[in-house]
C-alpha cells in the first residue's frame, strides 16, 4: 500500500536525511511513501488569530491540490507541517463564511476546497496501521543496547485536540523505539519546548534550552534522542555548537530523526550524506552499537 | 354557586411592576361570579392573611383564589389561613402570576392580560373543587442509614438515642469511613481516631442499632414511612461472634494485599481485620484475594483458628428491611490521581495523595507515625503540598472547589513540621479558603509561627532528578517562576462522591448533580432532605464537607428523620387518582403506567383500584385511561378543560 | 507605581480587539498561574503570562503592546493546554503580536539576518520567525 506524503520545505534541504530515511524505512515496510505533486510551503506556523484567513491559504492550497489528486489522506513527517495543516483545515471548515472566502480567493485552483483529506502524522500511521508488535517483527537490525530518548516537543501533543497521543503522558515515540529494539528512556523534559523560532531573535535562550533538555535526557540514561521536527532538530543539534562554547560541562549528544533509526532497524544502510547534515556526528555511537 | 373571592398580591414590586394589580382587582370585582376582589402589597404577611380571613367572614366566601408566587412557596400559608377562617383548605387555589408571569415578562399591558387569564383559569378550577381531607397510613418507626462514616454514625446515634430503631448498612468490613484513616483533625489537631472510636463503640453497643457490614442496598420499594429495602450481605467467612481477633489466621495467610486502610502504602493479608479498632471487631476473609476456599488450595487459616470461627461454606445473604426513612451517608472518595499525568503519580513513589500522607502521619500508619517517604524510607526534609489537584479545573477535571483541601493541606504541613523540626513545608495554593470557626487563625499561626511557606500559584509539572522531585511552580505574587527540589510531594486530590454511589442513586431513584453528588430538596431551606419523600442526606455524599460540617448536617438529618418517625401515622395528600367503577373496563393500562405501583386490579370485579398512600397524584394513569374512568381529585377532566378554555379563549 | 483604573478601562476597545482576535474571554482567568509555571520562556518575559491575562482584565493592553512578552513567547502552547479554564493563553499572545504586526511593529527584519545565518538557518526556522515576529 502506497502512502501519499507531504514533505514540507525543510525536508528537501536541511532535513534531507529525514525524508531519505523515511522513504528507505517505509519501502522496507512495503508501504512506500509517494510524494504528492505541486505542494507548497504549509506556512510553518498556524496563525491563531481569528481573522488571519490569508495566513491559512498556504496550508489550504496543499489540501485542495491533494483533493484534486484524489488523495484521501496525506502523511506528514514534520511535526510543524502536521500541526499547521490540520489546524488550518479545521479552522477554515469550522466556519462557513471562512470557507466561502477561502474558496473564492482560490478560484484559480482546479477545484474548490472541501476538506476531505485526512492529515496524519507518520508516527500514528505506524501505530494504528501496522502496530508495534508487527513493526518489531520487521526489524532485521535491532537497535540493541542503544539507549535513546524520544523528544516530542510541542506540536505532536499540543493542542490536546491535535495530539497524536496522550497530551501529558504520550508513549508513541518510546513505543516505536522499543519495537525497534532500542532502550527508550522517558526523561522529564521530553515535552518541553526547544525555544522554536526564538532561535533567531534569542539565540542564547535556545542554547540554554538545549543545554537543559539534553542534560535531562543524559541524566535519564539516554545516549541520543530522536525527534520528528526539523526546527527542534536544528535547536537541539546545530545549536550544540554554541552550547559547547557556553557550557564547559556540556557533553554533546547526537540527535536523530526517528526515521533514521527506523531505516537502520529495517535493514537500510546508513547514508554518509546523512552524517553531513548532523552537527554532532552520530556515526561513533552507531558504530559502537554495531549498527553501521 | 360558590361565593368566590380573588386576592391579588403585589409582592412588593415583583408583581406590581409588570402586572397592573389595581386594574385586575377592579376587573374581577366587576365580574358577576366573583363576590369580592382586592389587592395588597404582601398577602403572605400576617396583615395580608388577615385581609383574606376578614373577607371570608365579611362576604361569606366559600372559595378563594390567591394570585401570587408559586404554590411551592406559600400554598400552605394560604391554606392555613382559610382553614382558620373555617373553610376546607382545598377551597383555595394559588394562581402563579409571579414566576410564570411577572418575572418572565416586561410588557405591563401584556403581563396584566396574562395574569388575568391565569387567575381566570384558577377561578374555573376552584369552582369545581371538592372539600377533601388527607388520607393517612401507618408507618414503620425505624430508619436505615447507608454508610458508616462519621456522618452516618452521627445520624444513626442521634436517631437511636431518640428511641427509634436504626439499621446501618456499610459496604466495607468496618464502619469508620475516611475519618478513621486520618491522623489529626483541623483546626484543633485532636487525634481523629481518639474522637471517632468512642462513637463507633457506642454505635456497636447501642440497643437500637443493627449494623450490617459488607453489605449493600440492592433494591427499594414502597414509599415514605413504608419502605422495603433489600440488602445484600457478602459472605464474611468469619463468624464475628466467634472470632476473638487473636490474628492467628492472618499470621499464616500467605497472601499479601495492598492495604485499603493504609491507602496502598502498607500490606494486609487476605484474611484480615481492617484496623485494630474495627467495628465489628472481627476478621474478614477477602474472597477476591484468597487462594481458594478449600484445604486443597490453602486452608491454612481455618486449620489455625482455635475458635472455629472460619467457615468456608458461608454464602452471601439477601434480606429485606422495613423502614420508614432512609438516610444516604455514603461520603466521598478522592478523584483518580492518575488523571493528572503531569504530577507523576505512579511514576514517582514519593508523589503521594493527601490520604496517603494522612497514613504516613498517623501513629497507626505504615511508618508508625514517623514521617518517612515511600521510595527509600528517608526522612523528607523538603515537602511540597499542592492544592487544587483536580478541583477548580473545568477544562480537564472538576469545576468545583473541594472545600476541605485548604485546611487539610495546612494541617499536613503543620503536623509534618511538628514531626520533622528542621523540615520545610511548602504549600502551592490558588486561594486560601479558611471560612470556618478558628480556621483563619489556624492558617495565620502556621504562616507566622511555623514558617509554612505559602506560594500562590499552580504547579505545572513535577520532574524527578535523582532522588529529588523537581517542582515547577509560579509565585504569582512576585511574578517569578519557582523551582523546588523536594524530597516528597503531597497532592491535595479533589473530593468526589464515593465510588458506587452513582449506582446507589439509581437504585434509590435519588437525584444527583452532574458530578454525582446527591441533590438536596432545596439548596438553602431543605438541605438535608432529598426531593424524594422519606429519603434524607448526610455528609459528603451531598457536597464536599469537613468533619464539623458533616456532623452538623448529620444531626440535622437525624432531627428531620425523627420528625417523620414521631407520629405513628403518616398523612398523605388527597390529591390522588380515583376510579369510576361504572366506567372502568378493566383493561389494566393504568397498572403498567403507574410509576409508583399504586394501581392494581380487583380480580373479582375487574375494576382497577388505587392505593391511596402509594399514589402520588402524578396523573399518568388518568391521561392513559381510555374510558375516562380514572380521574384526579380536584383535577378532573372538566376542571382542566375549563381552565384551558379560559386560557385559550379568554375570559369574556 | 499607582495605576488609576476607571470603568472606561474595563473591556475597552483594545480588550475587545484582543478577545475578537483570540476568541478568548480574558475575564475567565482566575489567576492560578499555571500558564506561567509551565512556560519555558517565562524567565525572559517582562510580564509573565498570568500577568498578561491580569493586565488585559484591567484594560492595560497598550502597556502589553509596548512590552516584550509576546515577542518572547515561543507559541509552544503549554499554557493553553494546561489552563484549568481552557483559555488559549497562547492565542492571547498571538492577538497581541497580531495587533503590533498589523501596525508594522515587529522585532526582526530580513536585514537583521546575517549572511551566515541565512545560509545556516533552515527554511522552517526563517519562515516561522518571520511569520511570528516581523511586521
Amino acid at each position: 500500500m502506497q502512502l501519499p506524503y507531504y514533505p514540507g520545505c525543510t525536508l528537501k534541504n536541511h532535513a534531507k536525511h529525514f525524508e531519505d530515511s523515511a522513504i528507505a524505512a517505509m519501502e522496507r515496510l512495503d508501504m512506500p511513501l509517494v510524494e504528492m505533486e505541486d505542494w507548497v510551503c504549509c506556512g510553518t506556523v498556524f496563525s491563531m488569530s481569528s481573522d488571519d484567513l490569508m495566513l491559512q491559504v498556504a496550508s489550504i492550497r496543499n489540501l485542495v491540490r491533494a483533493e484534486h489528486q484524489n488523495l484521501s489522506e496525506l502523511i506528514v513527517l514534520c511535526s510543524m507541517c502536521y500541526n499547521t495543516l490540520r489546524r488550518a483545515s479545521d479552522f477554515i471548515l469550522s466556519d462557513p463564511e471562512n470557507l466561502d472566502k477561502v474558496r473564492k480567493f482560490m478560484y484559480l485552483e482546479e477545484k474548490p476546497f472541501d476538506g476531505t483529506v485526512e492529515i496524519l502524522h507518520l508516527l500514528s500511521v505506524l501505530r494504528d496501521r501496522i502496530g508495534w508488535e508487527e513493526l518489531g517483527r520487521k526489524v532485521v537490525r535491532p537497535l540493541a543496547n542503544l539507549k535513546v530518548g524520544g523528544y516530542y516537543g510541542c506540536l505532536l501533543v499540543r493542542p490536546e485536540k491535535y495530539a497524536i497521543d496522550d497530551f501529558e503522558a504520550p508513549t508513541i515515540i518510546e513505543d516505536l523505539l522499543g519495537a525497534l529494539g532500542a532502550t527508550a528512556s522517558p526523561y522529564p523534559y521530553r515535552l518541553e519546548c526547544c525555544g522554536a523560532y526564538q532561535t533567531v531573535t534569542n539565540k542564547d535562550v535556545t542554547v540554554q534550552r538545549t543545554y537543559e533538555l539534553l542534560n535531562s535526557a543524559r541524566n535519564a540514561g539516554c545516549e541520543a534522542i530522536v525527534t520528528s521536527c526539523p526546527l527542534c532538530a536544528f535547536n537541539l543539534d546545530q545549536r550544540q555548537r554554541e552550547t559547547i562554547e557556553q557550557f564547559p560541562d556540556f557533553d554533546p549528544m547526537p540527535v536523530f530523526y526517528f526515521t533514521e533509526l527506523m531505516a537502520l532497524a529495517f535493514g537500510a544502510n546508513w547514508d554518509p550524506e546523512w552524517t553531513k547534515l548532523h552537527f554532532v556526528n552520530p556515526e561513533p555511537i552507531l558504530r559502537d552499537k554495531g549498527l553501521i | 354557586m360558590k361565593r368566590i373571592g380573588v386576592f391579588i398580591c403585589h409582592c412588593g414590586v415583583n408583581i406590581k411592576d409588570t402586572v397592573d394589580v389595581e386594574a385586575l382587582s377592579e376587573f374581577f370585582m366587576s365580574r358577576d361570579d366573583i363576590v369580592h376582589a382586592e389587592d395588597y402589597m404582601f398577602l403572605c404577611s400576617d396583615p395580608g392573611q388577615k385581609i383574606i380571613k376578614k373577607a371570608i367572614a365579611e362576604h361569606k366566601l366559600d372559595g378563594v383564589v390567591v394570585a401570587s408566587c408559586s404554590p411551592t412557596l406559600h400554598e400552605s400559608t394560604f391554606q392555613n389561613a382559610i382553614e382558620e377562617a373555617g373553610l376546607n383548605k382545598f377551597q383555595m387555589e394559588v394562581a402563579n402570576i409571579r414566576e410564570q408571569c411577572s418575572w418572565v415578562h416586561n410588557d405591563k399591558p401584556a403581563g396584566t392580560r396574562k395574569a388575568s387569564l391565569i387567575i381566570g383559569a384558577s377561578i374555573e378550577k376552584l369552582k369545581l373543587n371538592e372539600s377533601l381531607e388527607p388520607t393517612s397510613a401507618p408507618l414503620t418507626r425505624r430508619a436505615m442509614v447507608i454508610g458508616g462514616g462519621i456522618a452516618g454514625i452521627q445520624t444513626a446515634l442521634d436517631i437511636a438515642d431518640a428511641g427509634y430503631e436504626v439499621v446501618m448498612v456499610e459496604k466495607k468490613p468496618s464502619i469508620g469511613g475516611h475519618m478513621i484513616q486520618l491522623s489529626e483533625t483541623f483546626p484543633t489537631l485532636d487525634c481523629s481516631q481518639c474522637i471517632l472510636t468512642p462513637k463507633m463503640v457506642q454505635l456497636a453497643k447501642h440497643p437500637n442499632i443493627t449494623l450490617h457490614v459488607n453489605s449493600e442496598v440492592k433494591d427499594i420499594s414502597g414509599f415514605v414511612g413504608n419502605f422495603k429495602v433489600t440488602v445484600e450481605r457478602k459472605a464474611q467467612y468469619v463468624d464475628p461472634d466467634l472470632c476473638n481477633i487473636c490474628s492467628d489466621c492472618s499470621t499464616v495467610c500467605p497472601v499479601l494485599v495492598p492495604s485499603e486502610y493504609d491507602e496502598g502504602l502498607g500490606w494486609r493479608r487476605a484474611i484480615y481485620i481492617p484496623f485494630p479498632q474495627a467495628i465489628p471487631a472481627s476478621f474478614t476473609l477477602d474472597i477476591d484475594n484468597c487462594l481458594g476456599l478449600s484445604p486443597i488450595a490453602c486452608g491454612k487459616c481455618a486449620e489455625k483458628c482455635e475458635a472455629n470461627a472460619i467457615n468456608y461454606d458461608a454464602s452471601p445473604t439477601t434480606f429485606e428491611v422495613e423502614v420508614g426513612a432512609v438516610v444516604v451517608a455514603t461520603g466521598y472518595d478522592l478523584y483518580p490521581v492518575e488523571n493528572i499525568a503531569e504530577y507523576g503519580y505512579g511514576k514517582y513513589p514519593d508523589v503521594v495523595t493527601s490520604l496517603q500522607f494522612e497514613r504516613i502521619l498517623s501513629a497507626t500508619g505504615p511508618t508508625g507515625g514517623v514521617v518517612r517517604r515511600p521510595s527509600d524510607g528517608a526522612e523528607p526534609k523538603e515537602v511540597v503540598f499542592i492544592q487544587c489537584c483536580g478541583s477548580r479545573d473545568p477544562e480537564h477535571h472538576l469545576s468545583y472547589c473541594s472545600k476541605i483541601c485548604c485546611m487539610y493541606s495546612l494541617k499536613h504541613a503543620k503536623l509534618y513540621k511538628h514531626k520533622v523540626h528542621d523540615g520545610q513545608p511548602y504549600i502551592f495554593y490558588i486561594d486560601i479558603r479558611a471560612g470556618g470557626k478558628r480556621y483563619e487563625e489556624f492558617v495565620q499561626q502556621a504562616i507566622s509561627e511555623e514558617n509554612v511557606l505559602y506560594t500562590r500559584g499552580k504547579v505545572a509539572r513535577i520532574f524527578n532528578e535523582g532522588d529529588k522531585m523537581v517542582v515547577f511552580g509560579m509565585d504569582t505574587l512576585t511574578g517569578k517562576k519557582v523551582e523546588i527540589r523536594a524530597d516528597m510531594v503531597v497532592l491535595a486530590m479533589a473530593v468526589v462522591p464515593s465510588y458506587g454511589s452513582d449506582e446507589l442513586a439509581k437504585t434509590l431513584k435519588a437525584g444527583t448533580d452532574k458530578h454525582g453528588f446527591f441533590n438536596e430538596a432545596h439548596p438553602k431551606l431543605r438541605p438535608v432532605e432529598s426531593l424524594q419523600a422519606g429519603l434524607f442526606l448526610a455528609g459528603a455524599c451531598q457536597s464536599p464537607k469537613d468533619i464539623p460540617d458533616a456532623v452538623s448536617q448529620a444531626s440535622g438529618t437525624a432531627a428531620k428523620v425523627m420528625v417523620l418517625l414521631s407520629s405513628d401515622r403518616i398523612l398523605h395528600s388527597p390529591i390522588i387518582a380515583t376510579v369510576d367503577d361504572d366506567l372502568c373496563s378493566g383493561c389494566g393500562i393504568c397498572i403498567g403506567t403507574c410509576p409508583y405501583g399504586a394501581r392494581e386490579m380487583d380480580l373479582l370485579t375487574r375494576v382497577a383500584l388505587v392505593n391511596d398512600i402509594l399514589c402520588e397524584g402524578c396523573g399518568a394513569c388518568i391521561a392513559a385511561c381510555p374510558s375516562g374512568a380514572a380521574q384526579q381529585h380536584n383535577l378532573t377532566d372538566d376542571q382542566i378543560a375549563n381552565m384551558i378554555r379560559v386560557i385559550a379563549l379568554g375570559d369574556e | 507605581m499607582t495605576v488609576s483604573i476607571t470603568r472606561k478601562d474595563i473591556k475597552n476597545e483594545l480588550v475587545d480587539k484582543i478577545e475578537l482576535l483570540s476568541g478568548q474571554n480574558v475575564f475567565e482567568c482566575y489567576q492560578c498561574g499555571n500558564c506561567s509555571s509551565g512556560c519555558p520562556m517565562v524567565d525572559y518575559m517582562d510580564y509573565t503570562p498570568n500577568q498578561v491575562m491580569r493586565l488585559a482584565q484591567t484594560g492595560a493592553i497598550e502597556e502589553l503592546l509596548a512590552a516584550g512578552t509576546m515577542w518572547v513567547c515561543a507559541a509552544c502552547l503549554q499554557c493553553s493546554s494546561r489552563c484549568p479554564k481552557g483559555i488559549d493563553v497562547a492565542g492571547v499572545m498571538e492577538a497581541l503580536r497580531t495587533i503590533n504586526l498589523r501596525n508594522r511593529v515587529g522585532v526582526i527584519t530580513p536585514d537583521d539576518i546575517s549572511t551566515e545565518d541565512r545560509r545556516e538557518l533552515p527554511p522552517i526556522v526563517l519562515v516561522s520567525a518571520f511569520r511570528k515576529l516581523s511586521g
